[in-house]
């Protein structure tokens, strides 16, 4: 359990002890990819990892599979132990497993997927809200019951209003290339990449409007325009040089202020890219 | 360390007057995206084009030599370049996209390469990113202030303005004015004032006019792409070429109660301290108010 001691460390947790790093898959080339720290005889331990369907439109999952042919590099550096939609098991395995990777938002009017959500917290090592309506509720937030063919189901919520969330994936869906790079972060133990997604803010309310409130209003916005091309629903068009945002378009999926240059900056990443 | 991390520094001037007849300095930018056009290492560029007002840019997806050269030229307000940047990757279709822009849209695309949030399909279609040296930038409103009220030039007028020798420029209506570039820093962008790099220290390539005479370009290589495609141009004979030690700051002592002048390099080290230097003492005084200032902006 080396990697989560590491990431767990994170968060100010005390590693256990000093487990020998994790090795990549064969990931070498792949720019996205930090490189892999060196390190001499390493075994490798392919992490147990559960995908946990609650309520969203599978196009997380899509988006997991639009890695094209990495999808086998994540596929080969992982064990799947319960996929409802790419694998047979049909309920979380037994006993404890290593990643819980959560698309949607639980139904709160729903009793089983309360229990699932919770369920998966005690059994998962860390648990992912993968997306939008995992991580910030999304679209979900438009929700108010009524409709058929379940009425009574109008509360969604995300997950971290129930459960612990130990890393947030924005975006809807969030790109494939940044499940990549989060899987292999995760598999090699790179914490520095996975910082600004263990962020407690990256989780929970997010809209267009955090360009206002967190950027602009902190006189931090120098308009490159970056939010507006992140934006799944074109809900930001750059008007003077700033965000001018459309309430009515916007998913609330977060992926603006996350993709924002201004809200956090991997400088040390970025160096690293000049090669 | 000044000017970040890079490979090479050269003094560049293109050949092709076609390019420098309308460009900035040395035309180092257009000649170098038409060049890769040319060579297929490119299938089109972000750049500043024209707007649907006087001087205020519109982010352009160029794929092709004539609307890169008619994008030529510093425009001293924001052009929101990352902007379109999804639109080339998924609706031009494009696989090679060139991104020009300044340090701060450096580390914007950079950071949309690591952590594609919604930047689906963009991380490899990034071929090339050519920064431009910046100080800081104004808004339009703010530029159009400096060049109406302050030079007293109708903005629709202007053929070229530029920012050197401690002046800020303005040709058009007939004549040349230039204020000194004092009055214009009230209308710089706040933002800029964390912004520590001057230099795009970020891209594949970053230059700019700093350190080299008019007509000149300091144009720096800072990754083997970088330094590869420009190797390539120089060796079928795109730019004139000179060695920045030409341009070194004068060893005769300053006259009395002047202060000594620096060029070249030197010039250019100064400035990009004077902007870090500034961006640290930004950050420092709003994290005293408590504000929120970017973790790691000042590195």
């Amino acid at each position: 359990m080396g990697l989560f001691d590491k990431i767990k460390s994170i968060f100010g947790a005390q590693p256990k002890t000093a487990a020998p790093e994790k090795k990549a898959p064969e990931s070498a080339g792949k720019k996205e990819v930090a490189p892999v720290k060196k390190s001499e005889e390493v075994k490798v331990t392919k992490p147990k990892v559960a995908y946990v369907h609650l309520s969203g439109c599978t196009g997380c999952l899509v988006s997991l599979a639009d890695t094209y042919e990495k999808l086998l590099d994540i596929l080969g550096a992982v064990d799947m132990v319960y996929n409802l939609t790419l694998a047979d098991a049909r309920t979380l395995p037994e006993g404890k497993f290593d990643i819980a990777i959560v698309e949607g938002g639980v139904c709160l009017q729903d009793e089983e997927s309360v229990q699932l959500i919770k369920e998966t917290r005690e059994k998962a090592g860390l648990v992912v809200a993968y997306g939008g309506c995992a991580a910030t509720g999304n679209v979900l937030n438009f929700c108010r019951g009524g409709q058929a063919n379940q009425p009574q189901h109008e509360s969604f919520v995300p997950i971290n209003r129930l459960v612990k969330v130990d890393a947030y994936l924005p975006g809807c869906p969030p790109a494939p290339e940044l499940i990549y790079n989060f899987c292999i972060a995760a598999v090699t133990g790179d914490t520095e990449y996975l910082k600004p997604f263990m962020a407690g803010e990256a989780g929970g309310y997010h809209c267009g409007c955090d360009l206002n409130t967190k950027i602009i209003e902190n006189a931090l916005c120098m308009g490159c325009g970056t939010c507006a091309a992140s934006c799944p629903t074109r809900a930001i068009e750059m008007v003077y040089g700033r965000p001018s945002f459309n309430n009515i378009r916007c998913l609330k999926c977060g992926a603006c202020y996350a993709a924002c240059p201004r809200s956090f900056l991997p400088v040390n990443k970025i160096k690293g890219m000049l090669v | 360390m000044p000017f970040g991390t890079y490979k090479e520094v050269m003094a560049l001037k293109a050949k092709d007057a076609k390019i420098t007849g309308v460009t900035q300095d040395g035309g180092v930018v257009t000649a170098l995206l038409c060049y890769a056009m040319d060579k297929g290492i490119i299938d089109g560029a972000l750049v500043a084009g024209k707007g649907d007002m006087p001087w205020l840019p519109k982010p352009m997806i160029a794929t092709t030599k004539e609307e890169i050269i008619a994008a030529a030229g510093t425009k001293y307000t924001i052009s929101p370049v990352i902007s379109v940047v999804k639109d080339a990757a998924r609706e031009y279709g494009l696989d090679k996209i060139a991104v020009v822009g300044t340090p701060c849209q450096m580390y914007a695309i950079r950071k949309m390469q690591l952590y594609p949030f919604g930047g689906r399909h963009i991380p490899d279609k990034i071929a090339l990113t050519i920064g431009i040296f910046c100080t800081e930038n104004f808004s339009y409103a703010g530029l159009k202030t400096i060049i109406e009220d302050h030079c007293k030039v109708p903005v629709e007028s202007v053929t070229k303005m530029e920012i050197g020798g401690g002046k800020f420029k303005v040709k058009g209506g007939g004549k040349e004015v230039a204020i000194p570039i004092k009055e214009t820093h009230k209308y710089e962008q706040e933002s800029c004032h964390v912004c520590s790099d001057l230099t795009a220290e970020f891209a594949d390539i970053g230059t700019g006019s700093i350190g080299t005479p008019d007509g000149w370009s300091t144009v720096f290589t800072r990754s083997t792409k970088g330094k590869d495609l420009l190797a390539k141009a120089m060796a079928d004979g795109l730019f004139e070429k000179k060695s920045m030690d030409e341009f070194k700051s004068p060893t005769t002592p300053p006259a009395p109660g002047k202060k000594p002048i620096k060029t070249g390099l030197d010039l250019l080290e100064q400035m990009d301290k004077q902007k870090k230097e500034k961006a640290q003492k930004t950050f420092d005084e709003r994290k005293a108010l408590g504000l929120f200032v970017t973790p790691e902006i000042v590195y």
